[in-house]
């Protein structure tokens, strides 16, 4: 891998370019919106090219209004043909954005000879290239960095100063209303901002990756955060590391295979896609890793309880003493989960192990009479006030046993024996 | 430079008659490959758009469409390693077809694993499987025995290259498409329209959807080579949502969406041979978005112009009450049966043009005549209809007043309203319920209203 100041420079001007999209992106992922940034990036393509054929240049200038315009007319449609029309939000968007983008090619290809920016370069952007676009000249600095800064300080900007009314807006538009916030107007501003941002981003990353940057690293912060403003941190500074770690994938990943490297900009997209999967993975709330530990726990927890009520229940007839096949037998679960369960109640002092049989310590055994005495009065309750056959009382008892609470079992009165005639075990 | 030149050259060069029917005939080979093969296509992607529209699913599809450029180049990569020429275009399409079926899933378990609506699923797949394969693209220019030229005609379409074998899998594929909706039409349509009714009754409904999606799935991968990945989804939805103004039956709305589908195909395939530099697959698109417009605006069903003439209609009918009703009072009210014009803004608060226009109108329905240059009076037809408007108006009123306890002076305003509405069922309930005289007094001042 051979570094250069190019590549220093791709970093910053995809690392500028990813943050910038990353505010609008994190109010339409909010507002679940996601595909109108896919929508009005789509668009950006015909509006080049009708700014092309009526001022017959490339003035960056012109591009941008005509982009911006045919971006705002392309949010204006869909919001038209879906009232209107009566048509769903997602076919709206799909028939207006193919259509415009449609017309687009249409007339690149009819001003082919004299157009040297093609369909591709629209696609792909160009930022492999951004270095050597250095205009004004002198200050060292490419073009395609400079536009960036002023789009990501403009987005800043405009959420700044409209940061309450995007919070209630996006949250609760009634709300927002009765508050005296024009809903529309706040959503044309964030269409605005969406689509100067699309135009901005294109030449550095192409029209269909400015999606990568605007939807995937506010969804990745979704799943960190449930703060608004901390979305936005989150989204930048993942599409900031995104950026970063795109570049570096291109020129080496495939080096590994012989091949000499791949493109920034679809790499920058990978990686956003990469860290949203490791986000999945990982995330402390809502990351799948979590949640199948707190389901696990919840139900090593269970276990826990129903094998100190099984050997309570077993010395109370004058027994106490049983293999992990047994328990696991008579609780009705696997051995391997009565092991993490026995092992966990180890840790807490709450049985021992003796010649490969577990009985109840003194500790346990207070912990376990608790137990039996709020399953009894569960039983003793739930008889009298629904009554119901006896071996479903069993049942609904020892489900409710688990997420008694002192406060709850106080209440449940109290009794000499359950209704199988079993005495109700006094608190300790 | 480039300003020189300008605008001037881009000018569409008319074809002459002779070209003309050339191409309609379909005489030229490569026309005829062309315009037969997308016009299969339009025929298939309207029959499945259909149903991938009336279970909402329209961005799904392009999600699904974008996805597909990975398993092109993957598969590309592969043939290539097992020394093959690379661009087998069966192969591609089989890489294809398994990259959006990955895609669609993809989309599923971020529904199902996060707490991040349809929007961002379909926004997070598409993105970064087009950007993995744009890196592959990239990747696969290099292989050494790989000709990668044209792989990148599945982006934006390449109707140029098809051949006739092409356009005959698509025929095949357009007839499959067809047979298996006749098939499935009515399971398909439980599967949009009442899900869970059907899972009740015992339909396998996951395996219905699976099956729906692999079929757009399908058609998606034949359309990619002559209208290209970034488009694709245009076929399939367009034409469908424009059937949808047309018919509200599902059968006939598969017809009509094959037809405009079919239609475009053929216009789009007929304007590009004919126009020099228009690619097929946008012009087809673009045609498309005519026929949605063109239903949007004079489709029979919800279309704009049908919608206002219903409004409208509505409007009229119930100034028409609601002036016949004017004259019935202000006639009750002085004892007299004539009334002028003036007594008739005074009830109502209309202008005095209005007023007479509508006067007007009731002239020529017979309900009303002048007796004099200030006077007019209703006729018998007029009185009777008359009679019952306001008949509906106090029964109602009544009612409020007996069974919502509103106050006498608060019900006149929303009998208003509902007098338009009340249809025969309920006013012999309201009868019935009220045990009133044939024609109640007016429980307040009438034209107190101002």
């Amino acid at each position: 891998m051979s570094w250069s100041i190019i590549d220093t420079w791709i970093i910053i001007i995809g690392a500028l370019c990813a943050a910038g999209c990353a505010i609008p992106g994190t109010i339409l992922v909010l507002r679940r919106m996601s595909m109108m940034g896919d929508a009005i990036s789509h668009t950006v393509l015909p509006g080049i090219a009708i700014a092309f054929l009526v001022t017959g240049s490339r003035d960056p200038t012109a591009m941008l209004i005509g982009s911006v315009a045919v971006g705002l007319l392309t949010a204006f449609l869909i919001q038209g043909i879906q009232s209107l029309g009566k048509v769903e939000a997602g076919a709206s968007m799909g028939i207006v954005f193919t259509v415009l983008f449609a017309f687009g090619l249409v007339l690149m290809r009819q001003a082919v000879d004299h157009v040297d920016i093609d369909p591709d370069c629209v696609l792909y952007g160009s930022i492999e290239l951004a270095w050597f676009d250095q205009e004004p000249d002198g200050l060292g600095i490419p073009r395609g960095a400079i536009v960036n800064s002023v789009m990501l300080l403009a987005n800043l900007f405009v959420v700044l100063l409209f940061y309450k009314e995007f919070k209630i807006t996006s949250f609760d538009p009634a709300l927002a209303k009765s508050q005296g916030i024009q809903p529309s107007f706040m959503h044309y501003l964030l269409m605005t901002m969406t689509a100067t941002t699309a135009v901005a981003a294109f030449e550095t990353v192409g029209s269909i990756l400015v999606v990568a940057m605007f939807i995937v690293p506010p969804a990745t912060a979704y799943l960190l955060t449930n703060r608004f403003g901390m979305m936005f941190v989150f989204s930048i500074a993942l599409s900031i590391v995104a950026a970063a770690l795109g570049h570096l994938s291109a020129i080496t990943i495939p080096t590994w295979f012989g091949f000499s490297g791949t493109s920034t900009a679809g790499a920058m997209a990978v990686a956003t896609g990469v860290l949203f999967i490791v986000v999945l993975l990982v995330s402390p709330n809502q990351g799948m890793i979590s949640r199948l530990w707190r389901r696990l726990s919840v139900r090593i927890l269970v276990i826990r309880e129903d094998i100190l009520g099984l050997l309570w229940r077993l010395e109370e007839r004058g027994q106490g003493k049983m293999l992990p096949i047994q328990l696991s037998e008579a609780i009705g679960t696997t051995e391997l989960s009565v092991r993490m369960a026995l092992l966990s109640l180890k840790k807490r002092g709450s049985v021992s192990k003796t010649a490969s049989s577990w009985s109840l310590t003194e500790r346990g055994r207070t912990n376990a009479t608790k137990l039996v005495r709020s399953h009894r009065l569960w039983e003793v309750y739930l008889d009298k006030h629904f009554p119901q056959d006896t071996h479903q009382l069993h049942h609904a008892a020892s489900r409710l046993e688990h997420v008694t609470t002192d406060a709850m079992e106080s209440n449940l009165g109290h009794a000499e024996v359950d209704p199988h005639g079993s005495p109700v075990p006094d608190e300790e | 430079m480039i300003a020189n030149h300008s605008i001037s050259d881009s000018r569409v060069s008319l074809p002459s008659l002779e070209q003309i029917v050339q191409v309609l005939t379909l005489e030229e080979y490569n026309t005829r490959v062309v315009v037969l093969g997308v016009m299969a296509l339009g025929t298939a992607a309207g029959l499945v758009g259909t149903f991938l529209i009336l279970r909402r699913r329209a961005l799904t599809a392009d999600a699904l469409s974008h996805a597909t450029l990975p398993g092109i180049a993957i598969a590309f990569m592969v043939m290539v390693a097992l020394g093959g020429e690379g661009k087998n275009l069966l192969g591609l399409l089989i890489g294809a077809f398994v990259f959006g079926c990955i895609g669609v899933l993809a989309i599923l378990g971020i529904r199902h694993t996060t707490r991040l609506k349809d929007d961002a699923a379909i926004g997070i797949v598409l993105s970064v499987l087009f950007g993995l394969g744009l890196c592959l693209l990239r990747i696969a220019t290099e292989l050494p025995n790989g000709n990668t030229a044209g792989l990148n005609g599945f982006i934006f379409g390449k109707a140029a290259s098809m051949v006739a074998n092409d356009a005959l899998t698509m025929g095949v594929v357009a007839l499959g498409v067809a047979i298996v909706i006749g098939i499935l039409r009515k399971e398909w349509t439980l599967l949009c329209f009442d899900e869970k009714f059907g899972a009740v009754q015992g339909w396998p409904m996951l395996w219905l959807d699976v099956l729906l999606m692999a079929m757009v799935a399908i058609v998606t991968v034949i359309a990619l080579q002559s209208v290209g990945l970034v488009l694709a989804v245009a076929m399939l939805i367009i034409p469908a949502t424009s059937a949808r103004y047309w018919t509200t039956k599902i059968s006939s709305m598969l017809i009509a969406a094959a037809i405009i589908g079919c239609l475009s195909g053929w216009l789009g395939g007929i304007t590009s041979a004919l126009i020099p530099r228009m690619p097929t697959g946008p012009i087809i698109v673009l045609i498309c978005g005519f026929w949605f417009i063109f239903s949007f605006i004079v489709g029979p069903v919800d279309g704009l112009i049908i919608r206002q003439i219903t409004r409208l209609r509505l409007n009229r009918r119930i100034s028409m009450q609601h002036i016949l009703r004017a004259m019935w009072e202000v006639s009750e009210d002085t004892e007299t049966s004539q009334f002028s014009i003036e007594e008739i803004v005074y009830v109502r608060s209309w202008s005095k043009r209005t007023v007479s226009k509508l006067l007007r109108r009731c002239e020529k329905l017979h309900f009303a005549t002048r007796v004099s240059a200030k006077n007019w009076r209703l006729t018998q037809k007029g009185s009777a209809e008359a009679s019952r408007v306001v008949r509906n108006h106090r029964l109602w009123e009544v009612y409020l007043i007996t069974h919502a306890d509103i106050a006498p002076t608060h019900v006149d305003r929303d009998a208003d309203m509902i007098e338009h509405v009340l249809g025969r069922d309920l006013v012999a309930k309201l009868e019935l319920l009220l045990e009133t005289p044939a024609l109640p007094k007016s429980p307040h001042p009438v034209g107190e209203q101002q």
